[in-house]
């Protein structure tokens, strides 16, 4: 028997063993969805009879021999990965009516491999947000704290791994959409480097910044999923062409004499004391495994943030200027002309932190604030990732917080648009410069979990898997779960 | 006073690339609506372009057929404004780093001389669709089956002054870009469009006036007449003490007038910037003179062959090499005639004629260069007269293909053997003495005129088939 918890890697065991079936794994997952989902509002969509008859189909591949650690194992995709034929609205209004006719590469590729995916995951409207509260569908919870946010973006993934609905979830990072959530959901988390996963299907944010990445409870199983994800795709031109190495080989290797370089600027005032120690305390084991610790400096980490929010509105702005109520998506009632129709469809279809960055966006590319604004960003970002390149000819790998707080309460009115910015304060420079980084389960503060991340060399995922693969070894930070016994009762 | 006009072109070629520039439905004109149509063109979420490499080397291929420099590095931009035709809500287009920058371009003008163009830049950009007014009653529709065809968008200096010369720079490109074999250049179905750039100055003067934008004009004669009544719109202006106001600016052919479109006042502000989806064109030197060595033999370099080693005059030669089918029909023609200076004439000619009357391009009759070429020879070897030779080309121009054939047929062949003549004339001397008689007493002058009546007794006898030169020859001789 199995519980909701297990990891990919212990279900493929069971499934290879025969000891449980797919259609049952798929069954249970549905069935808890089904309970736990009214609290937690981490799934927007289902796919039952689909999910079913896709573990049939895995339950007799694998009785006709086939075998693959993926097969069979359910799983949930972020509403912002197109679906053949289930609705994708990157929770928005906009797209509440928006049935795609393909599959998104990454969605094809888990298909391929013989994953089962059963719904759609919640998620800051068109990625754009840090606690799950600008859903168009409402705000996800917590499994740890109903009264606290799950993070964001990809806070519904995050939720829906961490209280077990699914043992692996989808979701896509653009400043900290993955990290920041596992962080504060205490799962594990992995944005690859910019051109590892295809992009094509997945509904732009910030293009030169926005990559999906897998969401489960450990670095292992992030590693059987990266394998299957990752690699070149014709339809996606910003997709390298480079060959995608077996991500789970390399998890055993020590990782004694690594250099693990710690920026100060990461523990800085921003830092919430008690992540700091948490992390500080993770990071003690990392010495205790071996690990060279380093001091080291990213001075450009303050301009992250006013970077970051030039440069992904800007692309927004004209990534979401299709949706014009003119082909599909949300129509406003009896346009009197096209100006009206533009107007009324794209205020009424947009929430709140949308049109916000539509606006800056616009803002910053107009001919009269395009040198001040977008080049000035584009310049610092080119300084940061320098930063981060040469640091990283030092040391083998960045460690730090990947969130400055634990989850924060939800409907907080006292933190300000800007506060909620800082929350990518620390996840905000890998995407800047490209570089994959991990979030990891680190300990918990008061009760709610804390994330380690780990920033690497541009196409340095395995090295990160190992680092937080041994982490996890020697730590169990990583199987704590969340107590939901109030709610399955 | 006297006013100069200043014009800048901007020519919208679409390439003939078999896909779109960004995704892989087809370009072909004329379609059902909507049938050519992926779900990147409708601009559907989480679609990406993936680049036509095609559209990139018919780009470098009409940069070397300038003369112009290539971008090594080029890039793509959003232009970004909303349009129902415009799915994405943004242009890709090339603002920054176009792939074709400065070049030269020779325009062969009427009196054979030469007018330099400067080329400004030339950049890829995709299609929008367009708006279909008439087909929903009430409604507007629209087909976005143009959405993403590859453009070259070309881009002069305001090096015009005239309406003749903007006409000869549009008629050299056209034959330059069919030449290539990159863009069909049709102004009717849009692969060539035009928008011209006019202000007016007082001569002598050096600064430049407010210009007006003239917009999508689709014929040549258009283009003369539309630039015609907007210098006069801007003169009465400018004479008047108004000024003329920077706008977009559509030529009305029905009315005559040219009509304010939309004013730059107002203009959209078009945010571009570098397109996060698609990567930079990097083109090595290797793969530009990989393309050049395979470019054919370009107008100007014809022009030259045909006046220095044809022999043609330049006149004529900027005719034949007017577009490619045209040269390349002259050139198999000469192949069959050896003789390019009556290929010339024959083709600019009756064959011209012909085909003007049906409308047809040169080689649009039942004529093949072959046919004619046979035909000119036959002339050239004495077997044809030039009266003959036009009932040849009525058969020719009927659909039979062979000349000798119908030389055969019709029993067209010229007498010139010597043997055939010689006893007609012999025994047309044995059977009129008296005119023999006349003959040789009189003087030149009069001798002129009594020869015709023997080269027509001839000619009965030979059944008008006896070449007339010879026969004159013969009768000379005999005679005198």
């Amino acid at each position: 028997m199995t519980g909701p918890f297990e990891t990919i890697c212990s279900l493929a065991k069971e499934l290879d063993a025969g000891r449980i079936s797919s259609r049952e794994l798929v069954e249970d997952a549905i069935a808890r969805t089904e309970t736990l989902n009214p609290d937690l509002n981490a799934v927007i969509a289902m796919n039952k009879p689909g999910a079913l008859a896709a573990a049939d189909q895995a339950d007799k591949a694998r009785a006709d021999g086939a075998n693959s650690p993926l097969l069979g194992v359910p799983l949930l995709h972020k509403d912002i990965f197109c679906t053949r034929g289930v609705r994708t609205s990157c929770a928005s209004k906009m797209l509440t009516d928006f049935v795609p006719p393909y599959d998104a590469t990454v969605v094809k590729k888990l298909h391929d491999a013989g994953m089962v995916s059963f719904g759609k995951c919640n998620m800051d409207e068109f990625a754009m947000g840090s606690s799950n509260e600008t859903s168009f569908f409402g705000a996800v919870k917590n499994p740890w704290d109903l009264n606290r946010v799950p993070g964001g973006s990809s806070g519904g993934s995050a939720a829906a791994v961490a209280a077990g609905l699914a043992p692996l979830a989808t979701g896509t990072d653009t400043g900290g959409s993955i990290r920041q959530p596992a962080a504060l959901c205490g799962i594990t988390g992995l944005k690859p480097t910019y051109g590892r996963v295809s992009r094509y299907g997945m509904i732009a944010f910030a293009s030169s910044m926005d990559q999906a990445g897998p969401m489960a409870r450990t670095a292992e199983d992030c590693a059987l999923v990266l394998n299957a994800m990752a690699g070149h795709d014709p339809l996606d031109s910003t997709c390298a062409d480079i060959s995608v190495p077996d991500y789970s080989a390399g998890l055993e290797q020590s990782i004694e004499g690594l250099r693990v370089g710690i920026p100060k600027e990461f523990f800085s005032s921003h830092l919430n004391d008690g992540v700091a120690a948490t992390v500080s305390a993770a990071i003690k084991e990392l010495e205790a495994a071996g690990a060279v610790i380093v001091d080291v400096s990213l001075p450009s980490t303050d301009l992250g943030v006013s970077t970051y929010y030039v440069i992904a509105p800007a692309e927004a702005s004209a990534n979401l200027s299709r949706y014009d109520g003119v082909r599909y998506g949300y129509r406003c009632d009896s346009p009197s002309d096209l100006q009206d129709l533009y107007l009324r469809s794209r205020t009424e279809g947009f929430g709140e932190e949308v049109k916000r960055r539509i606006l800056i966006g616009t803002f910053t590319l107009s001919a009269a604030s395009y040198d001040q604004y977008f080049m000035k960003a584009q310049q610092v970002r080119r300084l940061i990732a320098e930063e981060y390149q040469s640091v990283l000819k030092d040391v083998d790998v960045i460690v730090g917080p990947s969130a400055p707080n634990t989850a924060f309460v939800l409907n907080d009115g006292s933190k300000s648009i800007t506060d909620m910015y800082m929350e990518d304060l620390f996840t905000i420079g890998a995407n800047l410069a490209g570089l994959p980084a991990i979030s990891v389960p680190a300990g918990l503060v008061d009760g709610l979990p804390v994330g380690m991340q780990l920033i690497g060399s541009r196409f340095g995922e395995a090295q990160l898997l190992n680092i937080a693969h041994q982490f996890q070894i020697r730590t169990d930070w990583h199987s704590l779960t969340p107590d939901l016994e109030d709610l399955t009762g | 006073m006297k006013w100069e006009k200043v014009m800048g072109l901007e020519v919208h070629l679409q390439l003939s690339t078999h896909s779109k520039i960004f995704s892989s439905s087809a370009t072909a004109f004329g379609a059902d609506a909507n049938t050519q149509t992926n779900p990147l063109d409708m601009a559907l979420p989480g679609t990406l372009p993936v680049l036509n490499h095609a559209a990139v080397s018919q780009a470098v291929v009409f940069g070397l057929g300038v003369g112009a420099e290539i971008g090594k590095v080029s890039r793509f931009d959003r232009k970004n404004y909303f349009y129902p035709d415009l799915p994405k809500g943004y242009q890709i287009s090339q603002f920054f780093e176009p792939i074709v920058k400065e070049g030269v371009f020779e325009v062969p003008l009427e009196d054979g001389s030469i007018f330099p163009v400067r080329i400004l830049r030339a950049h890829l950009e995709e299609d929008a669709g367009k708006s279909v007014h008439d087909a929903i009653p009430g409604h507007t529709g629209i087909d976005l089956n143009r959405a993403g065809t590859p453009l070259l968008e070309v881009v002069t200096e305001p090096d015009f002054r005239t309406a003749e010369q903007v006409v000869a720079y549009l008629k050299a490109l056209h034959a330059l870009v069919t030449y290539l074999g990159i863009s069909d250049g049709n102004m009717s179905e849009g692969s060539m469009r035009c928008d011209v750039n006019l202000s007016l100055r007082l001569e002598g003067e050096t600064e430049y006036g407010t210009r007006t934008e003239l917009k999508n004009i689709n014929s040549f004669r258009f283009i003369e007449r539309a630039i015609h009544v907007e210098a006069e719109r801007q003169q009465d202006l400018l004479e008047s003490g108004q000024g003329v106001v920077q706008e977009t600016r559509l030529f009305d052919p029905d009315n005559d007038e040219t009509r304010s479109m939309r004013s730059k006042e107002v203009a959209n502000d078009y945010r571009y910037f570098p397109d996060p989806d698609l990567l930079p064109i990097v083109i090595d030197d290797e793969t530009i003179e990989r393309i050049r060595d395979a470019l054919p033999e370009l107008p100007a370099v014809k022009r030259g062959r045909y006046t220095t080693e044809l022999g043609l005059s330049q006149y004529d030669a900027n005719l034949l090499t007017q577009d490619r089918a045209t040269a390349e029909f002259f050139e198999a023609c000469c192949a069959a005639s050896n003789n390019p200076k009556a290929t010339a004439n024959w083709m600019l000619g009756d064959l011209s004629a012909a085909v003007n009357k049906e409308g047809l391009a040169i080689g649009g009759g039942k004529v093949t260069p072959e046919g004619l070429g046979s035909l000119i020879s036959r002339i050239d070897d004495g077997t044809l007269s030039s009266k003959m030779a036009k009932t040849v080309f009525e058969g020719l121009w009927a659909g039979e293909p062979d000349v000798d054939r119908i030389i055969e047929d019709r029993g067209l062949k010229q007498v010139s053997d010597s043997g055939a003549l010689e006893t007609i004339v012999d025994e047309l001397i044995a059977n009129n003495p008296a005119q023999v008689d006349q003959y040789r007493a009189a003087d030149d002058g009069k001798q002129k005129k009594l020869i015709g009546f023997f080269v027509g007794q001839a000619m009965k006898a030979s059944k008008g088939q006896a070449n007339p030169q010879r026969l004159n020859q013969l009768l000379k001789q005999k005679l005198g």
